[in-house]
């Protein structure tokens, strides 16, 4: 029997359903995505064009800039490294162990997303300063943090901090206990055990989460510059220099540093996700 | 007798999948009929087409000789049991059961003091006088499904849906309500179309069962005929356990390697075919007289009665058959079997 | 049919994961030692920065402390931040719900190109999400000649202000509500329309509820970033002080003139707000559970 389909598939990008209000909805979205992000994001990549191919490749291979980039993605990079490593841990300690005021501490992981990256940018300065509270200590063995590249990096770690515990935690409390206890019966070390069946879930959530806290800490500002020192071409960050470049009303030149930072980030999530990708399907996931 | 809803070749199509290939059916007022079939047979397709949840991708629903299409979904008064039963959790079940009068356009809308009435019938009807008060969460399911059904017969629906009405609920709860929802449905009479994948279900509570099997109707009747005389191999294996024989019709006979083991005079069916047997109809008979034997592998209770696994020579698999007051063969035993009863079907 | 039949089938109780069985358990050293890096790993990236804030904050008492925030500057920092989330967050809830109900409730081509399209701002820079409107509504931006033909101001200006906000704030709600109404499924609102509900009636009485709890959740996160954003309001604000100046960058402006206490004091209240902030999600997580299905990536 043929089917003929004369009412259904009205149009052939949208389902027809019962459910009403689809015009409307998709309506309000797009035209608020069109005004408040993509029309603005497009006239970006516009006026970084306009600078012309020879502008662009000066700009973008000068040292200050270079400087700027790679400190920026070098440090988002660390952090979120070193974020993996101890969100991790912290999922495992949360989820795994009993200790007092574990729920307080579960709570309070997710302060990088609540508190204003400003507020965290001066305590961290008023801390790691060569006359902060930890600044002066470690001042006399020759250690600066404050005002330096390290500096930078305390607070990267600080506001990517939450992401791999968040995204860690979930796969670690729906674990089925059978799992475990089928490896220990069957022999294995608890040190196998944890290798062969807790890292193989874990590992692509922690990955998804150094994406996040990645993607999150190229673009950082505000709590960065107050600890940095902004040396240029030592500590001084990328969103940083647009910044610069509009004070001096050159518009096309922050365009364009913006217009790299977000090709290079695009770029290296892109990476990671296939990394991540390739990671899911050699450990089995679907 | 007129017809309420009448189903004319519909079909679906979801992507590159056929889920309805041209289903026609008529149902008359005051029916209780079953949508019976395995999972992906179409059933809750064709329940949610004729809710007027999905669109047709071909042919007509009607109802009272109105086409769906020119019904809105409140013109249409469908009262839908949802598997899920879509209870509305941050109402009390009062309120779940006014939801539909209550939102009535104001001048057909009845005034509050009716429907308070009216829910204190309905819930006094589903047995759950008292509960007004409670929410979703505070019921069993069994409960939750009858404060559905309440909610579903609040708007007075030219016809009931259920769908999988009894999916959820553990075993001995669904035999309660099976009960109690024939003998509800023979109090109010509505009209119902419920779907099921449960056989016993169908064929206990539905006045017709309409047997659905990849997207097409199969056969519809009443439960005695579609068991009794099912009209293709799919029902009979469907409808119960069967025990298949190939067999050779010849000069109004059933062979099987040679022997003639059932009279097939009434059939039209020539050559190679199936036999289906139903394992009650499967009769011990002494080996020497009969032209089907075997040995007999095992013996099991099954239930009420006890059945018996026979090895047939020439056939991969066992025949099971079923032992009522005989005294059980034993085990090796060497036994005759003799078919009372069978459906033949040309092979495929 | 009796009814104690029917409360036999209540709700499964699962099997509790997450806990320590016999063949689960790691060594009392390790696992002391495991609790103390990473709570020492907390105490000093989280518990030090917030102690900190206070501690400044007081450093020369409560007199100093008060007349940071007294100050008209401050004040109108704070009038001006509660202005900016005031005019964002109805409108984000509005578009929130607007992209959720298109995304969860209804199947189209595309739709996880929207889906990215919504999340897009969380991977864009601060500092880009207000340079693009300085491009084209600043001076010399796009639109700066016709704006300014116009008599109207967006850059350093409260429109601009809100822009930026809303840019940063865009993705918040809708990813709160997307896991939610899709886990929730139509059934609820198709049984409300075969009664016979009008559209209207059904978001209002059906789907709102339903989603309450995650919507709440979603304007509290959406709250916290949007009075709480520095880099993208930063380069749109001008930083006037008293007129374009947040709270944010009101501390910024504090700091960096030396006067530590009034910055540290404004800077606390933004603190306390992220700590209500806090409690009030934990609550939500706790007493909702069920209702918040949120991927919390913020």
């Amino acid at each position: 029997m043929s089917i003929a389909s004369p009412a259904n598939h009205g149009s052939a990008w949208r389902e027809r359903s019962i459910v009403p209000g689809f015009g409307i909805s998709f309506g309000i979205i797009v035209t608020a995505l069109s005004l408040i992000v993509l029309i603005p994001l497009a006239a970006l990549v516009l006026k970084a064009a306009s600078a012309g191919p020879a502008d662009i490749w000066a700009l973008a291979s000068s040292p200050r800039v270079l400087g700027a980039l790679r400190l920026s993605f070098g440090a988002a990079l660390l952090a979120a490294f070193v974020n993996l490593v101890f969100g991790v841990l912290i999922a495992w300690v949360l989820v795994r162990y009993e200790f007092p005021g574990k729920r307080f501490i579960d709570a309070a992981v997710d302060l990088p997303f609540a508190l204003p990256t400003a507020v965290a940018g001066i305590a961290l300065a008023a801390i790691y300063a060569p006359n902060g509270w930890i600044g002066s200590l470690l001042a006399p063995l020759g250690i600066k943090i404050g005002y330096t590249p390290a500096g930078v990096l305390m607070a990267l770690i600080f506001i990517g901090l939450p992401f791999v515990v968040r995204t860690v935690q979930p796969v670690l409390a729906e674990m089925e206990a059978e799992l475990e206890e089928a490896a220990a019966l069957l022999g294995a070390s608890r040190w196998r055990t944890v290798w062969s069946v807790i890292v193989p879930p874990v590992l692509p959530a922690a990955m998804t989460g150094f994406v996040l806290a990645f993607a999150r800490a190229v673009g950082e500002y505000g709590s960065v510059i107050f600890i940095a020192g902004n040396v240029p071409m030592v500590s001084e960050i990328a969103p940083l220099l647009i910044v610069i470049r509009l004070e001096q009303f050159d518009y096309a030149g922050a365009a364009v540093i913006g217009v790299l930072m977000l090709v290079l980030s695009f770029i290296i999530i892109l990476a990671l996700n296939l990394f991540q990708g390739a990671l899911r399907r050699r450990l089995g996931h679907v | 007798m007129s017809v309420l809803l009448q189903i004319d070749n519909a079909a679906r199509q979801f992507g590159s999948f056929a889920a309805l290939k041209g289903v026609s059916l008529a149902i008359e007022p005051g029916e209780l009929v079953a949508l019976l079939g395995p999972s992906g047979s179409g059933k809750t397709t064709l329940l949610r087409l004729i809710a007027g949840l999905d669109f047709l991708d071909g042919g007509r629903i009607a109802f009272d000789g109105v086409d769906g299409n020119a019904l809105s979904l409140r013109d249409r008064r469908i009262g839908m049991v949802f598997q899920s039963y879509a209870l509305f959790r941050h109402l009390t079940v009062r309120d779940n059961v006014a939801f539909g009068l209550r939102a009535r356009p104001r001048q057909e809308r009845p005034p509050s003091a009716e429907i308070d009435r009216r829910v204190r019938d309905l819930l006094a009807l589903v047995q759950l006088d008292g509960l007004e008060g409670r929410f979703p969460s505070e019921l069993s399911g069994g409960q939750r499904q009858r404060v559905a059904l309440a909610r579903a017969l609040a708007i007075e629906p030219r016809v009931l849906l259920l769908d999988e009405p009894f999916g959820a609920l553990d075993a001995k709860v669904r035999k309660d309500l099976r009960a109690w929802l024939r003998d509800l449905h023979s109090r109010t009479g509505h009209t119902t179309v419920f779907v099921t994948h449960d056989q016993d279900e169908a064929l206990e509570l539905a006045d017709r069962v309409a047997i659905l099997h990849q997207g097409r109707l199969e056969q519809v009747g009443t439960p005695d005929a579609i068991y009794d005389h099912p009209a293709t191999p799919f029902v009979c294996s469907f409808l119960g356990e069967t025990n298949r024989l190939p067999v050779e019709v010849q000069g109004g006979q059933a062979w099987l390697d040679d022997q003639p083991v059932y009279a097939a005079s009434t059939t039209n069916v020539i050559g190679p075919a199936d036999l289906y047997v139903r394992p009650q109809h499967l009769k011990l008979d002494r080996p020497d007289v009969s032209p089907l034997a075997g040995v007999v592998e095992f013996v099991r209770r099954h239930g009420a009665i006890r059945r018996a696994e026979v090895a047939i020579r020439g056939l991969s698999k066992r025949l099971d058959v079923d032992i009522g007051g005989e005294i059980a063969p034993s085990h090796g035993e060497r036994v005759g079997l003799r078919i009372q009863k069978a459906h033949l079907f040309a092979a495929a | 049919m009796s009814d104690a039949s029917l409360a036999a089938d209540a709700l499964p109780v699962g099997r509790p994961t997450g806990h320590r069985t016999v063949a689960r358990g790691e060594s009392a050293v390790v696992r002391v030692v495991l609790i103390g890096v990473g709570l020492g790993f907390l105490a000093l990236f989280l518990a030090l920065p917030l102690a900190i804030v206070f501690l400044e904050a007081f450093a020369r008492g409560w007199g100093a402390y008060r007349a940071g925030i007294a100050d008209p500057d401050s004040l109108s920092a704070i009038q001006l931040t509660l202005l900016v989330a005031a005019i964002t967050i109805p409108i984000n809830v509005v578009v929130g719900i607007a992209g959720a109900w298109a995304v969860a409730k209804h199947e189209f081509r595309g739709k996880s190109v929207l889906v990215s399209l919504i999340d897009l701002p969380f991977s864009v820079s601060p500092v880009i999400a207000g340079l693009v409107y300085v491009l084209l509504f600043g001076a010399q931006g796009y639109l700066g000649p016709f704006l300014k033909s116009q008599g109207l101001q967006i850059i350093f200006a409260l429109p601009g202000i809100v822009l930026a906000t809303l840019f940063v704030t865009f993705p918040f709600i809708a990813r709160e509500l997307i896991p939610h109404m899709q886990a929730l499924g139509n059934a609820d609102e198709e049984a409300a329309l075969t009664l016979g509900a009008s559209p209207w009636r059904t978001f209002l009485m059906v789907t709102l509820p339903n989603i309450k709890w995650s919507l709440l959740y979603g304007v509290l996160l959406c709250n916290a970033r949007a009075m709480g954003e520095f880099g993208a309001v930063a380069v749109v604000s001008g930083k006037i002080r008293g007129l374009t100046t947040t709270m944010p960058l009101h501390v910024e402006i504090l700091y960096n003139e030396y006067m530590s206490v009034a910055a540290f004091a404004v800077a606390s209240l933004l603190a306390l707000l992220a700590l209500v902030t806090l409690a009030a999600k934990t609550f939500l997580e706790w007493r909702y559970a069920d209702e918040i299905v949120a991927t919390r990536r913020h």
